[in-house]
């Protein structure tokens, strides 16, 4: 920390909060500082990675920024299992408590953005280190102009594909390895990984009894890659200012025939699927093709190693309107209620610069993204294996020409995250793939859906 | 009221009167006694169930941003809402239907029960009740393992006889009938004690009455058992619906409302919409709509229950 932090943690916290409640705001506020103690204490609350090593990154890293400004930073990790992070952050929104420094799932930021301290400027010094932050993260970081919270390295994933390299060969005829070897340039064919290359394949693995493992139900994992495709025609069913697009919109039409003509290839339960079953499909062998992040293929290497010894992570397929990958990121905030906001500041972005993020990568075998598109050359996808170079592709890579996307963007946040939490693009090809409504009931349906969502505001 | 209090309460003011005095006299009612009492339930009454209802009142009348006040606005959004009525539907269908089941099955057990000998009695008893006391999300995890997609034991079971695979949870009917057959299978151990136990309390006498004059088993049900244990049976039948309409692990574990909504009840809908879409209001509204529902409930249910025991009086 710079001398000019330090005299600005001193000045503004120079106790730790609890001592001065304990011994009364003034004496509490002109105490001298006992040399060598710590005198901030910060208190995180981290998500609890699925990785376990990736908790031991977290904690060794704010321990070692505190040990460097003498400050004790208290490090919690909240699980997602039942969502517990986002009662937590519910509860310490609603009670103006708890921790200085939260991790927020995707949308979290913005549902909360005016209780979450402004971070232009550590973004700003980050930005003009590392360069422009993927699109994805800036549309659900920065809200009214402003960024109201860090990209977090840890928990931050990407959806590409996770191909079996032997099934795909044998029933699809498409050698995925040699399509998107694990170098800075695409292979032979990789133009034509298209949806429509995607939807033949699909039907091709279907009728041999591999079908692809991608769910169709109200999880993230099926709503981001459902996201995924619709961005890559085009399909927007909001614009940016809340306006429903869904009437006569020839783009959206397009990607939900793909949709339902790829849906019509799927196991005949994806409709009940959640973020843990398209694993289990490609880990019991049963599936040759699942969008995911590199988890699926550590599970397998772990339990089925010779499933994981196939598994190859490549781009998702483009369509007219370019390459999406499903991103799904977590966030650093400050709650405005914290007393150490500054303090705070530097911790993230401590924890936010290259050699932090590296450590964060590494530890979760890759899984962690960093969101500046700088950082995608860490050495650790070129290396991990078997088969080595397997998530080479998972990060963005300039040959891929791909963007990173998030289910119903470029709509207000605010409505958006109301229409992904209800997965209403994923309902809307169930209508017309299992319920066998036509495209414009199904249509109508999600017309009036997204009306009641706005009726809120 | 032992013979001492009384006249303790009854005693003339004495040299002890004054601000003392009175404070010694309030604490020897009987009702300052019993308010100190019952303090503690009180408090946790107003805490954990009479504020958090207000506030949940309070909730619901607040825009989205919760920074004003919208009056009955997130009601209206919700009438206009058509996967809202579908929640309404599968909620009553949910509840009425598990509720129903739970109380044929657990008054067949309780009959079985009840005329098994003592001794045995105990140990069937014991058995029939483990659902019960299993905590909730964890039975019903080991019922998702066996409606899994790709490894479900049932499916592993059908396929040993040739039978095509159910998707258990990914067709809507199947889901329905899957949700609801985890709640009986939680829900029928109480009733079927809550039964034993009136079962027990008929006379034996009105039993051999109705046997000197001929009465058949079905008779003897139909006047005998069932006037006994009507009390039981509503007071029972009320409660499981309260909860039963407010349940929320079944579904979320098992389903999580889908698909497409057709298992979603007030609770999981309400997460859903509350928590998740970060739309509070919204989501404290569609918890209250059970409210006058359960309330219209109880207050029929109840109703007959004050009714039977002032005419048994």
């Amino acid at each position: 920390m710079s001398e000019n932090v330090n005299a600005t943690s001193c000045n503004d916290v120079s106790l730790p909060r609890r001592a001065a409640l304990l011994g009364g705001a003034a004496t509490a506020l002109t105490a001298p500082a006992v040399f060598g103690q710590p005198t901030t204490n910060i208190r995180c609350g981290f998500w609890d990675h699925w990785v376990p090593a990736g908790n031991d990154a977290l904690r060794r890293l704010c321990a070692q920024w505190g040990e460097r400004n003498r400050a004790t930073v208290g490090v919690d990790f909240i699980t997602s299992v039942g969502n517990q992070n986002l009662l937590t952050i519910a509860a310490q929104a609603q009670s103006r408590s708890g921790h200085d420094i939260l991790s927020f799932p995707a949308w979290e930021p913005a549902v909360h953005a005016r209780m979450l301290v402004n971070v232009d400027d550590v973004m700003g010094r980050l930005t003009a280190k590392y360069g422009a932050v993927t699109p994805a993260a800036e549309y659900l970081g920065k809200q009214d102009g402003r960024w109201v919270a860090i990209p977090a390295v840890s928990g931050t994933q990407m959806k590409p594909a996770c191909v079996r390299i032997d099934l795909m060969q044998q029933h699809a005829g498409i050698d995925i390895r040699a399509m998107w070897p694990a170098e800075n340039r695409a292979g032979p064919g990789a133009d034509t990984w298209n949806w429509e290359t995607f939807a033949v394949a699909a039907e091709k693995c279907n009728r041999a009894g591999f079908a692809f493992g991608l769910p169709m139900g109200s999880f993230t994992d099926a709503v981001d890659w459902v996201g995924a495709l619709f961005a890559s025609y085009g399909a927007n069913v909001m614009d940016e200012r809340g306006g429903i697009t869904v009437r006569g919109n020839a783009k959206l039409r397009a990607a939900v025939e793909m949709c339902v003509r790829i849906a019509r290839q799927l196991p005949n339960d994806v409709w009940a699927w959640d973020d843990a079953s398209n694993n289990r499909a490609l880990i019991s062998g049963r599936s040759a093709l699942v969008f995911n992040p590199p988890s699926a293929w550590v599970s397998a290497r772990r339990d089925q190693p010779a499933v994981g010894a196939q598994c190859w992570t490549v781009p998702v397929p483009s369509g007219p309107e370019g390459r999406f990958v499903g991103y799904l990121p977590y966030f650093w905030g400050i709650w405005n209620f914290s007393r150490v906001q500054g303090p705070a500041k530097e911790l993230l972005e401590f924890l936010s610069d290259r050699a932090s993020a590296e450590v964060q990568t590494n530890t979760s075998a890759g899984y962690d993204i960093p969101p500046f598109l700088s950082m995608n050359d860490f050495p650790v996808w070129a290396n991990e294996g078997p088969p080595v170079g397997t998530v080479f592709n998972y990060p963005i890579k300039a040959h891929h020409n791909a963007r990173t996307s998030v289910a119903f963007a470029p709509a207000p946040p605010a409505m958006a995250v109301q229409a992904y939490n209800q997965a209403l693009n994923t309902k809307l090809i169930a209508r017309i793939a299992q319920a066998n409504e036509t495209v414009d009931q199904a249509l109508g349906w999600l017309e009036r859906e997204l009306n009641t969502i706005r009726r809120g505001g | 009221m032992p013979d001492s209090m009384t006249a303790a309460v009854s005693a003339p003011r004495g040299p002890e009167s004054g601000a003392g005095g009175g404070l010694r006299r309030l604490a020897r009612r009987r009702s300052t006694i019993a308010f100190l009492m019952t303090l503690p339930l009180i408090c946790v009454i107003v805490g954990l169930v009479a504020y958090p209802a207000v506030y949940a009142v309070y909730l619901s009348t607040l825009n989205r941003r919760m920074d004003e006040f919208a009056g009955l606005l997130q009601f209206e959004i919700l009438v206009d809402n058509e996967t809202f009525w579908l929640v309404v539907w599968q909620s009553c269908l949910f509840a009425i239907s598990a509720v129903l089941a739970k109380a044929l099955i657990g008054f067949w057990l309780a009959h079985m029960l009840h005329h098994i000998p003592t001794k045995g009695q105990r140990k069937w008893r014991g058995m029939l009740l483990i659902p019960w006391v299993i905590p909730p999300a964890l039975s019903t995890l080991g019922w998702w393992w066996m409606y899994d997609p790709t490894y479900s034991s049932l499916n592993w079971i059908l396929a040993i006889f040739a039978v095509p695979a159910v998707p258990w949870l990914g067709e809507p009917w199947w889901a329905r009938i899957s949700v609801i057959l985890v709640n009986v299978w939680y829900g029928a151990p109480f009733f079927m004690i809550m039964y034993l136990a009136a079962l027990k309390s008929v006379p034996e006498q009105l039993y051999e009455a109705a046997a000197i004059d001929g009465a058949t088993s079905w008779q003897r049900l139909r006047h005998i058992t069932l006037p006994m244990m009507q009390n039981i049976i509503s007071i029972t039948v009320l409660f499981s619906l309260i909860v039963t309409f407010a349940n929320y692990d079944i579904v979320r574990v098992l389903t999580n409302g889908g698909p497409r909504d057709l298992t979603h009840v007030f609770a999981t809908y309400a997460f859903q919409v509350g928590i998740l879409s970060g739309n509070i209001p919204r989501g404290a509204a569609v918890s209250l709509f059970m409210l006058p529902a359960l309330a219209v409930f109880a207050y029929f249910i109840l109703r007959g229950v004050n009714r039977r025991n002032r005419e048994m009086a």
